[in-house]
């Protein structure tokens, strides 16, 4: 065991933290400001969403960090580190196996279950930031449900584009209360949000914590004759062959080849190991097959 | 006939200067009120404190609701009074800036009232602002333009539009040509007078610029110090001022 306290923070920050979690859970969708500690990471790297998950472990727990659905980038990687460090807890890559996920800019794609928590991490947790600069008047704005001013963000979208160009971060009405910015994950993603698991999130540099407990009602926003979308590429992806995942697509080369692959790493892998394969990679199969003989 | 504000006693202090002080008026439905002073003499004061802006210390501003019914909007709630602020009234604020958001568009502005009332169809809401624009002169080519893109006076036309939208009753308007050059200031009056009488608008004028009241009030207020000094029908205050305050006021006006 190292010589950090169980996940890095002190009892009292956790059990504040913690205080703030259960706050947020009781009025879901409202931002519970929280006194964020300095963590041994950059704001923007996570240290909402760390505190949160430092809040939430225990020593039985089994955690799984990904970021845009990747289990092997920076930032997914040095988190699992640090808490295997500082918590010495059980880590894993299957999203079946976790108890607590943390995660940046995505959703799994498997569905999650009631015993497992979702953690966000937030850049910029209030949504009407971009339209109103003044905190005293957003907060005014959320207390008398004076939402208007989202859908002129959205008609903008419609003005400016012929559509509801926001892909990420798409507002979205909580339980006909609050409404809430998602922490930037694609619209994709929004309408698994109504999900069996707890959903956490933190905002470190901003201080704010908010939280949605399991099957709340999420609505995002959107005009009756331009009804909300939930968007993706139009492709299979090229290694596993999935149709009903979300894709990042991969330039390849200078010719203009590009393939589109799962961003959830660990979604592509099982299903891969499953025997599904995609288009690109069974012909890179075929040839390896090809040498081979 | 009832009337549509009845404001009994406001008075606003700043420490112990006096902002403006037991003010009494009744203003009737489809009636402009002009008021007029020099600078300091209480003018803006009195309008905040009558839209809500401001808190007076003493006094009642009864506001007919539409179910006919006198409230007092000095001690009714503030998510009521934020409701009636983007419905029944509608506030022209000096400097277009202030008034609209420079960074949507013009067609946003417009509908952002509509919006803030539940309007959630893109298409109708287009609509209205494109013809709310026309109203105010300004093309339909510029309802995606923003208001930055603007010269003062069309911002004051938006700024104006976007007010009206939701169909008020009563607007509050503060120094609403100030800033405009002279033959800008005409368009955008005659344009005012047009629309005061076409929507049965009443409305509540300051103004140092007489000649703004003598077009638009049908009843004008002069205010001195923070007290009301002279009130009266406009024509009957401009052509035969009472008080001295008035006669000079009158008087400095420059004869072209």
């Amino acid at each position: 065991m190292s010589d950090y306290n169980f996940a890095y923070l002190d009892e009292q920050t956790k059990r504040m933290i913690r205080r703030a979690i259960l706050k947020g859970l009781a009025i879901p969708g409202y931002q519970v400001p929280f006194a964020s500690r300095e963590m041994p990471m950059p704001y923007g790297w996570g240290t909402g969403g760390v505190q949160v998950s430092a809040a939430t472990l225990t020593p039985e727990d089994t955690l799984k960090v990904i970021d845009q659905g990747a289990d092997d980038t920076t930032n997914a990687v040095s988190i699992r580190k640090f808490f295997e460090k500082t918590a010495g807890v059980a880590t894993t890559e299957e999203t079946a196996q976790a108890s607590v996920i943390q995660t940046r800019h995505r959703i799994p794609e498997e569905d999650l279950r009631e015993d497992q928590i979702l953690v966000y991490q937030v850049p910029i947790p209030e949504p009407l930031r971009f339209l109103e600069p003044s905190e005293i008047e957003t907060r005014k704005m959320h207390s008398l449900e004076e939402y208007g001013l989202m859908h002129v963000k959205l008609y903008e979208d419609i003005a400016k584009h012929g559509a509801i160009a926001t892909s990420y971060a798409y507002p979205v009405k909580i339980e006909g209360r609050y409404v809430m910015d998602p922490s930037p994950i694609p619209k994709f993603d929004n309408p698994k949000m109504e999900m069996a698991a707890i959903q956490l999130f933190g905002a470190g540099r901003e201080q704010r914590i908010y939280a949605l407990p399991p099957y709340c009602q999420v609505v995002s926003l959107d005009f009756e004759d331009y009804p909300f979308e939930a968007s993706k590429a139009d492709h299979a992806c090229d290694m596993c062959g999935a149709t009903n995942s979300y894709l990042d697509e991969v330039i390849m080369d200078d010719a203009g080849n590009r393939m589109f692959v799962c961003s959830d790493t660990d979604y592509c892998a099982s299903r891969r190991k499953a025997g599904h394969l995609g288009a690109q990679a069974a012909a890179a199969s075929a040839a390896l097959k090809e040498t081979a003989a | 006939m009832t009337p549509l504000l009845k404001v009994e006693n406001i008075s606003k202090f700043y420490g112990r200067r006096i902002g403006c002080k037991d003010v009494n008026f009744d203003l009737y439905p489809g009636e402009v009120m002009g008021i007029v002073g020099e600078s300091g003499s209480g003018k803006s004061t009195l309008l905040n404190c009558l839209a809500g802006h401001l808190d007076p210390d003493t006094g009642e501003v009864l506001f007919e609701m539409r179910d006919g019914a006198l409230r007092d909007t000095v001690t009714m709630s503030e998510p009521e009074r934020r409701m009636l602020s983007r419905t029944d009234w509608a506030f022209v604020h000096q400097h277009a800036r202030d008034g609209l958001r420079m960074n949507v568009s013009a067609g946003g502005n417009v509908g952002e009232r509509l919006m803030a009332v539940g309007a959630r169809h893109y298409g109708n809401i287009r609509e209205e602002a494109v013809d709310w624009l026309g109203r105010v002169e300004i093309s339909e080519t510029r309802v995606d333009d923003r208001p930055t893109q603007f010269s003062g006076g069309m911002q004051q036309r938006l700024q104006i539009a976007r007010n009206l939208v939701t169909g008020p009753r009563l607007v509050f308007m503060d120094e609403p040509t100030g800033g405009l050059d002279v033959s800008v200031q005409a368009r955008l009056l005659d344009l005012l007078r047009g629309l005061v009488r076409e929507m049965g608008l009443s409305a509540i004028i300051v103004t140092h610029d007489l000649a703004v009241v003598r077009l638009l009030a049908d009843r004008l207020m002069v205010m001195k110090d923070g007290y009301v000094v002279e009130t009266g029908l406009t024509d009957q205050v401009l052509d035969d001022p009472q008080h001295a305050y008035t006669q000079l006021l009158v008087s400095s006006v420059l004869q072209v």
